[in-house]
């Protein structure tokens, strides 16, 4: 929905009639908003242009323990690490093709489950009723938890012996025998994307619920007047009035998830399983535990590129969209 | 002042102070009164570390004059950080380094060689436990650090658990600890404890069953052979005792916060292979005379090739960044926290050995458990290959085995191929 505004009437009059001040006072306009800028972009270079680039250039040399003091001194390779990297009959390139499906199919689910309950709950919490404020505040608490507590809070629960969810499955509910592990094997999948979910889905029904609130009553209605059910007034009503808030929120829910690093870093420690070894903590691992920092930093901007491209591609798909409507 | 030089002078000190904050670090040394140490965790907790160092670190300053800012680095985090150091050049003057570390350390540079000058002022190379000072480095360089405490493995046994059992003898072999195990387990308690999802933990089992299946994880030119048949054999024997001998819970390979030892001390299992655990048992209420400690077990009959070896030369070194800005204060501190006095102390405390020679024979080191690890440290144990890559080697043999444990736990059979295939597979990531 692109607008376009001009100067009121009045300033265009004004600035007809006093010409030579407007002119002697454009130059220290334009230079004002630089000036302001330049914090930003100073810490924009030095926290993330200059860091990439240096990245980039690390991912060129044989950088392990040998001359990571003196980078000097590490042979250049060239591409011989993103061959490594490609290589899916190589180790390291089968281990991070593994890890990228992981990371794929636990992005679209993160993402996904997550997106859909924050719209529902943003949907049911719309109209106002008693308690609403209580629930609103309730539901946003896993996002105002810090990471960190939330999750090893969650460890503790998805202990085989001692945990609470085996308590609850085993011991209250019986619905198995065998008390399952959690943060081994197939079911660490699961527990990662339990964790997730429950992490990021506030954020999007922080986000639709804000957006909610720019949908006219009228709409709403309009729509009941011409009989339209709860079903048909999501569908034609909300959606599409909440498009722009979700084209937003599904990008950065996707970047947020796909570069998850904190979740399973701190559900698994440093090496997670594998059917939970999420991209990001497989290049730190490695770069750091293995102290290869040149294959690592390839896996990083093979990352990198990835990401632009999906970016990228969602952008331009969206917006072609939107122009075509 | 106008509002547009109000604009300009808020932007630059906003540019001037992102700026400024991009520069500012943990700078070492300020070229004599101060030093910066990262000590590792010997303790119950990373607070009684620092309440036990401190008075030690007081006495130092009173002594010189030089003040010790002491932080105590968890193990999780301790090579990470030492890594950024070795990086930036910012970070401690002065920092502990589990020995096994040395030599993939020393090959970043980043740390003072003790060189015969170097050893001679913190008191001299003869000092030193040979055998711990030969676990600082690679053998063909000057050590790159100096040990601080001595470790080795033994084996940790609930005397009450043995006598109910009646088992009167703690295993010497690991067929008899099988055997006792499988009495040991039963009714929610089980015959020994493993921390299974720790790599450390399980790279250094693999070591010692390593060499008592005739198997070396590096050859003399220093390349890797993880997948060798005897290490496949070794690796197993051990993954077998949770797999085929069922004397380890399968929650065990979880466990990677020291959970075992805790197993251990609540009477949950009745065995435990631990680097002197008496200090971190005392810490969770076990009472000394409620555990037996022997030497770790042999095999029956030794594979073709196995060596008498039942532990790595374990310890913690203390090491001294080259970046330092007062090399002869941090030095001076080497000194000091090697000195008689400083390791009868410290060492009393967590419960290791002396690294010095001189004080062996105090009565604080004549515990049995002491004994045990003395006895095994002199005869018995075998340093940890010193090569550069032996801090991968512990990340990826051990993430191996953590791997295998896990498929134990989940009912996966664990075979001689899949053993070989998660060993070949942690082979070919090291370049």
């Amino acid at each position: 929905m692109a607008t376009t505004t001009s100067p009121p009437a009045a300033d265009r009059v004004a600035g007809t009639a006093r010409p030579a001040r407007s002119a002697a006072r454009r130059p220290r306009r334009s230079l004002l908003p630089y000036l302001l800028l330049a914090p930003a972009v100073v810490l924009e270079l030095a926290i993330h242009v200059i860091p990439m680039l240096v990245g980039a250039w690390m991912s060129l040399l044989e950088l392990t323990q040998f001359h990571i003091r003196d980078w000097s001194g590490a042979p250049f390779v060239g591409l011989d690490n993103y061959r490594v990297v490609f290589d899916v009959n190589s180790a390291a390139g089968a281990e991070l093709l593994r890890s990228f499906r992981v990371t794929v199919v636990y992005t679209v689910l993160s993402v996904g489950l997550s997106w859909m309950l924050g719209t529902t709950a943003a949907v049911l919490l719309q109209r106002p009723f008693r308690g609403r404020a209580v629930l609103r505040a309730l539901f946003l608490t896993p996002y105002a938890l810090p990471v960190y507590t939330a999750v090893i809070t969650w460890t503790f629960l998805f202990q085989r012996d001692t945990g609470l969810v085996n308590h609850v499955l085993v011991d209250q509910l019986r619905l198995v025998d065998e008390p399952p592990f959690w943060l081994i094997g197939d079911n660490s999948f699961v527990a990662l994307l339990i964790v997730s979910i429950w992490r990021t889905w506030p954020f999007a029904f922080l986000c639709v619920m804000a957006g909610l609130q720019n949908v006219p009553d009228e709409l709403y209605e309009a729509a009941a007047m011409d009989g339209a059910g709860f079903w048909r007034r999501l569908r034609s009503v909300t959606l599409p009035m909440l498009r722009p808030v979700n084209l937003v929120l599904l990008l950065v829910l996707f970047l947020w998830t796909f570069n998850d690093f904190n979740t399973p870093y701190v559900l698994f420690g440093g090496s997670a399983p594998a059917e939970a070894d999420l991209i990001s903590l497989h290049i730190y691992r490695s770069s750091f535990q293995t102290w290869d920092f040149g294959t690592g930093s390839a896996m990083s901007v093979v990352l990198l590129l990835f990401l632009l491209l999906v970016t990228a591609g969602y952008l331009l798909l969206t917006n072609r969209r939107r122009n075509d409507a | 002042m106008s509002r547009r030089h109000l604009a300009i002078l808020t932007a630059t000190v906003l540019a001037a102070a992102s700026l400024t904050a991009c520069g500012s670090g943990d700078e070492p040394g300020d070229g004599g009164k101060t030093l910066t140490y990262w000590a590792s965790n010997q303790g119950a907790s990373l607070e009684a570390d620092k309440e036990i160092l401190q008075p030690e670190l007081d006495k130092f300053e009173q002594q010189t004059g030089i003040k010790v800012n002491v932080e105590v680095v968890p193990w999780s985090d301790l090579l990470n950080r030492l890594l950024a150091a070795a990086t930036t050049g910012q970070g401690p003057d002065v920092v502990n380094i589990g020995n096994t570390w040395s030599a993939s350390l020393q090959a970043t540079g980043a740390l003072v060689e003790f060189d015969d000058a170097t050893l001679d002022k913190v008191g001299g190379k003869d000092r030193f436990v040979p055998a711990a000072l030969a676990a600082a480095g690679a053998p063909d360089k000057p050590p790159a650090a100096v040990p601080l405490y001595s470790l080795a493995y033994a084996l940790y046994y609930n005397k009450q658990s043995f006598a109910d059992a009646g088992i009167t003898a703690p295993p010497t072999t690991w067929e008899q600890v099988a055997e006792v195990g499988r009495k040991l387990t039963g009714d929610g308690k089980w015959g020994l404890a493993v921390e299974g999802a720790n790599p450390s933990e399980n790279a250094h089992h693999a070591f010692t069953f390593g060499q008592q299946y005739g198997g070396d994880w590096f050859d003399a030119a220093g390349r890797p052979t993880f997948d060798t048949p005897q290490n496949v054999a070794a690796v197993k024997r051990y993954i077998d005792l949770m797999a085929v001998d069922k004397i380890v819970n399968p929650s065990n390979a979880e466990y990677a916060q020291n959970q075992s030892v805790s197993d251990f001390a609540n009477g949950k299992a009745a065995m435990l292979l631990w680097q002197a655990a008496g200090a971190n048992l005392k810490s969770q209420n076990m009472a000394a005379d409620a555990y037996g400690v022997a030497p770790v077990p042999f095999p029956a009959t030794a594979p073709a090739g196995g060596k008498r070896v039942n532990s790595m030369v374990a310890g913690i070194n203390i090491a001294v960044f080259k970046h330092t800005k007062n090399l002869d204060g941090a030095l001076e501190f080497v000194k000091f926290m090697t000195s008689d006095t400083e390791q009868v102390t410290l060492n009393k405390t967590y419960g290791s050995l002396p690294a010095v020679g001189t004080v062996a024979a105090d009565p604080a080191f004549a515990a049995d458990e002491q004994k045990v690890l003395a006895q095994t440290l002199a005869t018995t144990a075998a340093p940890l290959p010193q090569v550069p890559e032996e801090s991968t080697f512990e990340t990826l043999v051990g993430t191996a085995i953590k791997e295998l444990f896990a498929d134990a736990a989940s009912g996966r059979p664990v075979t001689e191929d899949s053993v070989r295939e998660k060993l070949t597979r942690a082979q070919q990531q090291m370049r």
